[in-house]
């Protein structure tokens, strides 16, 4: 903890403006979260928009149509700016409903595995002792499983779908979020304003939702949205093999999985969703790491 | 503030014994180690007077404050607030009565809630008051300690370090406790600050009739502070006494090297040699006999073998009369 006093005009600076101001100004500093959040809400508008900004109904199949080539080819035309699948589908309209398959499984499975591992993560390192050595163990049997392996194995036995997926992956990308929640904690347990709050009595959960959390969230945050990239890449896997969404569903992962066979005379019918998920996931990682600097000692709250 | 004229009962603060043996390490293959963290100490702390605790770090100082604060519970032995002891008492009636500031004023403040909320927090706790009498309260009571209004909108991290101190011991007093446990409430602050807060404790001392229990390294802030004194070494309290008998007249040898380790503003003495050695050995493994023996300038054979129990030291006529004026030490020499 710096304890060294900095100079008055640089203190000044510093406390120019309301807090929100200050963070406004921060975020434009910083290159990585601005074009992370850009994106990221952009895609956002999309996947909320889908019904307006498709220009075809993404399931309505036209045999006629099949493998109409994307725009930027010589025989491309703007009925199908995308171009069309082995079933005539429009290309642009499945991306389209496709991003919110992938925003949706991210946020949710972040939010489930989140609060899982936040829970077991608080109180283990608030406790420690008994309640850590279970979550520990707890903690280790989970990385010790393979989580495409056995979200493979348990998609199959319960079958693939959205939901199994998101409850899935939920279940098992609590890790990140408990290791950081916990040590987190550990550091704060014996932070002074913890203890004063004990020794004034307060009860349990006021001491961990409000003195404890608020400070670990920045840490949660960033991997908040390490895990959104991650539940998004894992859900592409799960539909690539077949164990994710199902078919006739606007997956990325999916669309990957059903161009394979053409991959080598037209590459767009992979490279098109390829390089959404590839945007997607890059975005949410500036987005991240930007989170991560503007939450390093320095910021509000050092 | 002589020690003399204030009645010595009744004690806001005793001490009957207390200690606090922690286990370390201890696994499959090895044993584990006790750390006797407080050995044995038995205090009392008279109403309305300042009680300095000094020792080196590691002493045990600060698992003492934990102790009275209820954070910690004790080993073995008794805390008695106003005549009441608080083994299995209530949090909250406990924190009624007594209340720390705390060393660092950079991290005792929760940063993400403002100053009013912070100040105000033991009032929502304890339910005392409507919302709007609580706000007028946290505002009677930054400005005693001395802050503007507008701090109470303003987060810790837009405060200085004197300024937090200040929050800090307005948390503290909000309640009006009896007794407040300063742990080495300045030594995170500027030189400058550190008189400033300093004096401001007394004003509060006298304003609410306070007790303190304040805990320092510092020997000069607690000349200037403490009514009564005691000297802390590995656990143990070695002598104990009013300001003038410590200061004038140490009688422990540790006593007498503290006082003689403090630096002066003189410049060329140096850094004083207080021949004390090496740092104090591993409160593990005590030595046997007195815990002070190894590194004591006037150890004797005795003094391996046979542990100084903390005895009144016997005083001239009208001195030793008083129980105020008692003063303890435990040495054999002294």
């Amino acid at each position: 903890m710096a304890h060294t006093l900095s100079s008055p005009v640089a203190a000044e600076q510093h406390l120019v403006g309301s807090w929100q101001s200050r963070l406004l100004r921060s975020t434009l500093n910083n290159r990585s979260l601005t074009i992370g959040l850009l994106i990221i809400t952009s895609l956002g508008i999309v996947a909320l928009l889908a019904p307006w900004l498709a220009p075809h109904d993404p399931y309505l199949q036209n045999t006629a149509n099949r493998m109409v080539p994307p725009i930027w080819h010589e025989t491309g035309s703007w009925t199908h700016p995308l171009g069309t699948d082995r079933l005539g589908r429009d290309y642009l309209s499945r991306l389209i409903y496709g991003t919110r398959i992938s925003l949706f499984i991210g946020l949710v499975v972040a939010l489930i595995s989140g609060l899982i591992g936040t829970t077991l993560g608080v109180l283990a390192g608030y406790f420690g002792g008994r309640v850590d050595a279970v979550v520990s163990y707890l903690l280790t049997t989970r990385l010790a499983m393979p989580v495409v392996l056995v979200a493979l194995a348990m998609a199959s036995l319960m079958g693939g779908s959205m939901l199994t997926v998101t409850l899935l992956l939920g279940l098992l990308l609590w890790d990140r979020f408990a290791v950081v929640a916990r040590s987190a904690t550990q550091q704060l347990r014996d932070a002074e304003y913890v203890q004063a709050a004990q020794a004034l009595g307060c009860p349990l959960p006021y001491i961990l939702l409000r003195e404890v959390l608020p400070n670990i969230a920045g840490a949660l945050i960033v991997v908040a949205t390490l895990e959104v990239a991650n539940a998004i890449l894992l859900e592409a896997t799960l539909s690539f093999l077949g164990m994710g969404v199902q078919p006739p569903s606007p997956s990325w992962g999916l669309m990957i999985a059903e161009g394979k066979a053409y991959m080598f005379f037209q590459p767009w019918v992979i490279t098109i969703p390829g390089s959404a998920l590839f945007i997607l996931v890059l975005a949410i990682n500036l987005l991240g790491d930007g989170l991560r600097d503007l939450s390093a000692p320095g910021g509000r709250n050092e | 503030m002589s020690s003399a004229e204030i009645p010595v009962d009744p004690l806001a603060l005793e001490l009957c014994a207390l200690s606090k043996t922690f286990k370390l390490g201890g696994g499959m293959l090895h044993k584990s180690r006790t750390l006797k963290a407080v050995n044995d100490v038995s205090l009392r702390v008279p109403r309305g007077q300042v009680m300095g605790l000094v020792g080196e770090s590691g002493c045990g100082k600060s698992t003492l404050a934990k102790m009275l604060l209820g954070l910690t519970p004790p080993s073995a032995g008794d805390v008695l607030i106003n005549g009441k002891a608080i083994v299995n008492a209530n949090q909250k009636a406990l924190a009624r009565h007594i209340q720390p500031i705390f060393q660092d004023p950079y991290s005792s403040l929760n940063p993400r809630q403002r100053i009013a909320q912070i100040v105000g927090l033991p009032l929502r706790i304890h339910a005392i008051g409507t919302p709007k009498e609580q706000a007028v309260k946290v505002e009677e009571m930054l400005e005693l300690v001395g802050l503007p209004k507008r701090a109470a909108q303003q987060y810790p991290g837009q405060m200085s370090g004197g300024q937090r101190q200040r929050v800090a011991i307005a948390r503290a007093l909000i309640m009006r406790p009896d007794l407040v446990i300063c742990d080495e409430p300045t030594s995170a602050l500027d030189v400058s600050v550190q008189a400033q807060i300093l004096n401001l404790l007394l004003d509060l001392k006298d304003e609410f009739g306070l007790t303190y229990l304040f805990i320092s390294h510092d020997l000069a802030v607690v000349e200037h502070l403490a009514d009564r004194l005691a000297v802390m070494y590995l656990g143990q309290i070695v002598e104990e006494g009013t300001r003038e008998q410590i200061f004038t007249a140490p009688r422990h040898p540790y006593t007498q090297a503290l006082l003689a380790s403090a630096l002066t503003p003189e410049p060329g003495l140096g850094v004083p040699d207080i021949g004390l050695g090496a740092g104090q050995p591993d409160p593990t493994q005590p030595p046997s006999g007195c815990a002070f023996h190894p590194r004591c300038p006037v150890a004797q054979p005795t003094c391996s073998q046979q542990a100084p129990t903390l005895s009144a030291i016997a005083q001239t006529s009208a001195q030793a009369t008083r129980h105020g004026n008692q003063a303890r030490v435990a040495c054999h020499f002294a």
